[in-house]
Order: C-alpha cells, then sequence, then structure tokens
C-alpha cells in the first residue's frame, strides 16, 4: 500500500473531529471521500499534511507511507479556495512550494514550466492570477501541487468553486492528465458523481467525529470519458453513493 | 430615460478606450485620465476660493481679520524667499522624523506579529502612545531636548508610528489562514511564511496606514515647531500671528496643505512602484 493510516483521531480541545479513521490508498489510485458537510474531511487533510498540530489539534493514530513511516513530506495539499497569490505571476505562483523546499528560482521556473502545456496553461506564465479564468486558476493551483513532486495528492474539492460546465470539462482533464501521469491521489468533494466519475474507490465518512463509514468500489475502466456518464454502472454507484449519505 | 442614464454609457465607453490606450510609449492619454481624474477637486477649490473673495470684497472685512485669498496669494509671493526659508527646515524635519517613525514601525510589527508574548506586551504601549496628549507632551520634549532637531523628530514620530504600525501589524495578521496551512503543509519555517506572504499580503493595508500617518507628519512638524524652534513653517506662523499678519499665517497654511498634499501624492508613486499587482484591485 502506498498509504495506510490506521486508528487516525483527531480533536481539538474536547471536540472530537475524527475518531478510528483507517484507509489505504495503493499506488496510483484515486479514492474519493465523501461525508456531510463538516464532519472532518480537511482535518483528516490536515493531519495527512502535518499542519493539523500546529493548529492546537491533538493527533494520534499511525500514518505510513510505502510501508514505512512517515518521512519528510510525501503530501502534496491542494487546499479549497485556489489561493493564488496577486502579487507573483501564475509562473512564480506554481513555483512556491519549489521555492520553499530551497530550490533554485530558476531550476524551479524550469521545472514548473515544462507542465503548462499539458495544463492548458502555456502563454500565461508571466500573467497575473487575476486574468485567469476559474479553471485556469485551479489547474494552476494543481500545477503548483504536483510540480514538487510529492507523492500522493490531496485535493480538497478541487473543482467546488467552478460552475457546472466548467467543473465537467475539469474533471474530464483531471481524468486524463491523472491517467498520463499516475498519481496517488486522495480527493475529497461534494459531488457524488464526481467521485464516481473520478474514483477507483469512494469512501463514506459518518458524521462527526468522522470514522469511514462504507468504501464503495467503482469498478469502471479507465481512462474514463465523458461517455462514462451515461453507463449504468456509473449511476448504480451514484444512487448507493446518495442512499449512504442519507442513511 | 433621463439625459442622465443615456449619456452615461457613452461616459463610460470613452472612459475604456482611454484607459486601454495607455501604454509607457502614449503619455498624453494618461494625462488626459489625470486631468479628467482631477478635474472635480480642482473645481470644488475655485469655487470655494471665489466664494471666499466674494465674501471679503462685498464685506470689506479687515485683511488682519480676514485677508482675501488674492492678497495671501499676493503677500505670499512677495514673501516667498522668507517661506521657502522656512518650508525647507520644516521638510527636513518632516523627513527625518517620518523616516525614524517607519523604521521603529516596521520593527515593532514585524517583533509583534513573530511573537504573541510582544504582542501582549507591546498592544497597551503602542495605543497608550497614540493618546498622549502632544499639546502636552511637545513642550516637555522641547524642555528635555532643547531646540535642535531631536524633539522635533520625536513628536513627529510619536504622532506618525502609530496608525503605521498598526497598520502593519493588522496586515500581517489578516493573512489568510488557509493561505498560512498551504506554506505549512509545503513544509514553510515562520520566516517564509512571513518573506512569501505575510508581507506582501499586508503592502496594501501598510500604504493605507502610510497615507495617514504622512498627513499628521507635516501637521506634526508644524506643531512642534510652533512649540519652539529657530526656523520652519510653524515658528513664521507664530511669528506673523503675533504681528497681525494673517495674510502671511494663510500663506504658510497654504503651503503647508500643498506639501502634505505632495507628500500624499507621493505614497500613490511609491505604491504602484511596490506592488504593481495591487493597481488593478485598486481602481
Amino acid at each position: 500500500m502506498k498509504v495506510r493510516v490506521r486508528d487516525l483521531a483527531v480533536s481539538y480541545g474536547d471536540l472530537d473531529v475524527l475518531s478510528g479513521m483507517s484507509l489505504d490508498v495503493a499506488a496510483g489510485e484515486l479514492v474519493s471521500i465523501v461525508g456531510p458537510s463538516g464532519c472532518g474531511k480537511s482535518t483528516l487533510f490536515g493531519a495527512l499534511a502535518g499542519i493539523a498540530g500546529e493548529d492546537g489539534a491533538t493527533v494520534t493514530g499511525t500514518v505510513e507511507v510505502d510501508g514505512g513511516p512517515v518521512r519528510g513530506a510525501p503530501f502534496g495539499l491542494m487546499p479549497q479556495q485556489d489561493l493564488l497569490f496577486p502579487w507573483r505571476t501564475v509562473l512564480d505562483n506554481t513555483t512556491l512550494g519549489l521555492e520553499v523546499a530551497g530550490t533554485s528560482r530558476r531550476e524551479a521556473r524550469a521545472r514548473a514550466q515544462a507542465l503548462f502545456e499539458p495544463f492548458g496553461l502555456a502563454g500565461f506564465e508571466q500573467a497575473r492570477p487575476g486574468e485567469l479564468s476559474g479553471g485556469m486558476r485551479q489547474r494552476a493551483a494543481l500545477l503548483r501541487t504536483v510540480v514538487g513532486g510529492r507523492e500522493v495528492l490531496l485535493l480538497d474539492e478541487p473543482f467546488g468553486a467552478l460552475d457546472a460546465l466548467t467543473r465537467t470539462a475539469m474533471q474530464e482533464w483531471l481524468e486524463s492528465v491523472r491517467d498520463r501521469y499516475g498519481w496517488t491521489t486522495l480527493l475529497i468533494t461534494h459531488d457524488v458523481r464526481e467521485a464516481a466519475f473520478l474514483s477507483d474507490r469512494v469512501l463514506v465518512l459518518s458524521p462527526r467525529p468522522a470514522t469511514v463509514r462504507r468504501e464503495i468500489a467503482v469498478d469502471l475502466p479507465r481512462p474514463r470519458t465523458r461517455a462514462v456518464l451515461t453507463d449504468p454502472r456509473l449511476a448504480a454507484v451514484e444512487a448507493e453513493l446518495l442512499d449512504t449519505l442519507r442513511a | 430615460m433621463s439625459p442622465v442614464s443615456t449619456r452615461s454609457p457613452v461616459r463610460t465607453a470613452s472612459a475604456v478606450s482611454t484607459r486601454s490606450a495607455v501604454s509607457p510609449a502614449a503619455p498624453a492619454p494618461g494625462r488626459t485620465t489625470l486631468l479628467r481624474r482631477l478635474a472635480p477637486a480642482v473645481l470644488v477649490v475655485a469655487a470655494l476660493l471665489t466664494l471666499w473673495q466674494a465674501a471679503v470684497t462685498l464685506t470689506g472685512v479687515r485683511p488682519q481679520v480676514l485677508p482675501s485669498p488674492l492678497r495671501v496669494l499676493e503677500q505670499g509671493w512677495a514673501f516667498r524667499g522668507a517661506l521657502w526659508d522656512n518650508a525647507l527646515p520644516t521638510i527636513q524635519v518632516t523627513a527625518i522624523g517620518f523616516a525614524v517613525s517607519l523604521t521603529v514601525a516596521w520593527a515593532i510589527a514585524i517583533a509583534v506579529d513573530f511573537s504573541p508574548w510582544l504582542r501582549r506586551a507591546l498592544t497597551p504601549l503602542l495605543v497608550a502612545s497614540q493618546t498622549l496628549p502632544v499639546m502636552a507632551i511637545a513642550p516637555l520634549l522641547i524642555i528635555w531636548f532643547g531646540f535642535g532637531l531631536l524633539p522635533k523628530v520625536l513628536v513627529i514620530a510619536l504622532v506618525t508610528f502609530f496608525p503605521v504600525a498598526v497598520g502593519l501589524i493588522e496586515g500581517f495578521a489578516a493573512t489568510d489562514r488557509s493561505a498560512t496551512a498551504l506554506l505549512r503543509s509545503m513544509g514553510a519555517s515562520r520566516l517564509q511564511q512571513f518573506r512569501y506572504v505575510r508581507l506582501p499580503g499586508a503592502l496594501p493595508s501598510f500604504f493605507t496606514a502610510l497615507r495617514v500617518a504622512i498627513t499628521y507628519a507635516v501637521t506634526g512638524a508644524i506643531f512642534a515647531e510652533y512649540v519652539g524652534a529657530r526656523a520652519g513653517l510653524g515658528i513664521f506662523m507664530q511669528l506673523q500671528k503675533n504681528q497681525f499678519r494673517t495674510d502671511l499665517v494663510l500663506a504658510a497654511v497654504a503651503v503647508t496643505a500643498v506639501l502634505s498634499i505632495a507628500l500624499f501624492g507621493l505614497t500613490y508613486a511609491v505604491q504602484r512602484l511596490v506592488t504593481p499587482w495591487y493597481r488593478g484591485d485598486h481602481r
């Protein structure tokens, strides 16, 4: 297993946010996490990325990557907002993680630049984030997340703020690049169709304190295209997810 | 439809086309927009001055009580040498005082941003510094430090460093929590978080505070000179008032106003240089 989480519990004082959370993610797999609002999905990502403790949370349990304790920083977090900074060009926004890690600006730019074409951002390197469309901003934020070469991507509702049409286009695009680069990905979403379309497996969380209530496998061939959207098997997964969430 | 509502889309369209034509190679349209932006202020000032002039002429009030604006201008021009000689020390003391104020404000704001302990320790002092009655403190500073530069620099620093320090501290603290979380997930140290997010994010707030402070700076300098100085616009006003030269007092006031407005405008120029990315949101 690429990622193995056992009995993860996070609490803020008396407030238990996660309790006894266990999950596995295989290399190259995309696992979605759905659950009621405020159940602690983002807290799970914070705990995995190692930043929950600094917020005053108590974190217990084990997280293993490649069968051993977490070494270095294997998780790349893409937060809900794109958080592109207006004082940096699009290119320099995408290199932020590399710069923080001590990579020279020149090398960081070269590495990020190579991804602008597949991410549909070619020609916008020197633009300011404000000049980008919503979909482009999300692609730039994802580029910033993946360019550091982190082994596991944590995508927190990456398309939540987009309009329906752009969101569908972005889901198809993510499926195509994911297939090309083979990222190991955990994805938080509110959208059961998005979860069914993109995932190998979907984990449904319980209300707070959250734990994995149900795991649903999505047995559809990859790479998935728009045609999958009308596949009855996809509709069946969606229905099952909705039933579980409402139960 | 009213004539205004039919005309306004046309005006908007022309403004847009002028703006899109603005480029370093074509300064003329830029000057046009600047003129257009200044026109309302110029008109209002001209109207007020006309009203003042008319009131003085019609009532025949003595110039010792209220001189007409034309007399102020005329006498101001006649005494331009004296005004200039007194404006220079004021500008000098303002610049030095404000530089000291900025340095102290940045140092304190950064220290407070890095240390919650210092924040708790210094916040009451910062607030207290602003509640000190400068009227009472300034004469004491003269008693302690004489008629030289130091007491004036201290008065200016005292009245200006608070808005700058608070603007910076709040600007740093206004950093999005999720931006901090993102940086931390990248493994950024506290210093890196400051450099990459907190500092650039605080600059718009800093410039707003700077504009407030810089208007206090000139009046602070004048006040400090008023209390006691060998030269400067403040002491000049004091002397002219004692000789019932109301016109020259007002001429010095006008110079002060021009000085403040020039410094105020300068902050915009500096802001454009330092935070070019902010220009778009600013309009």
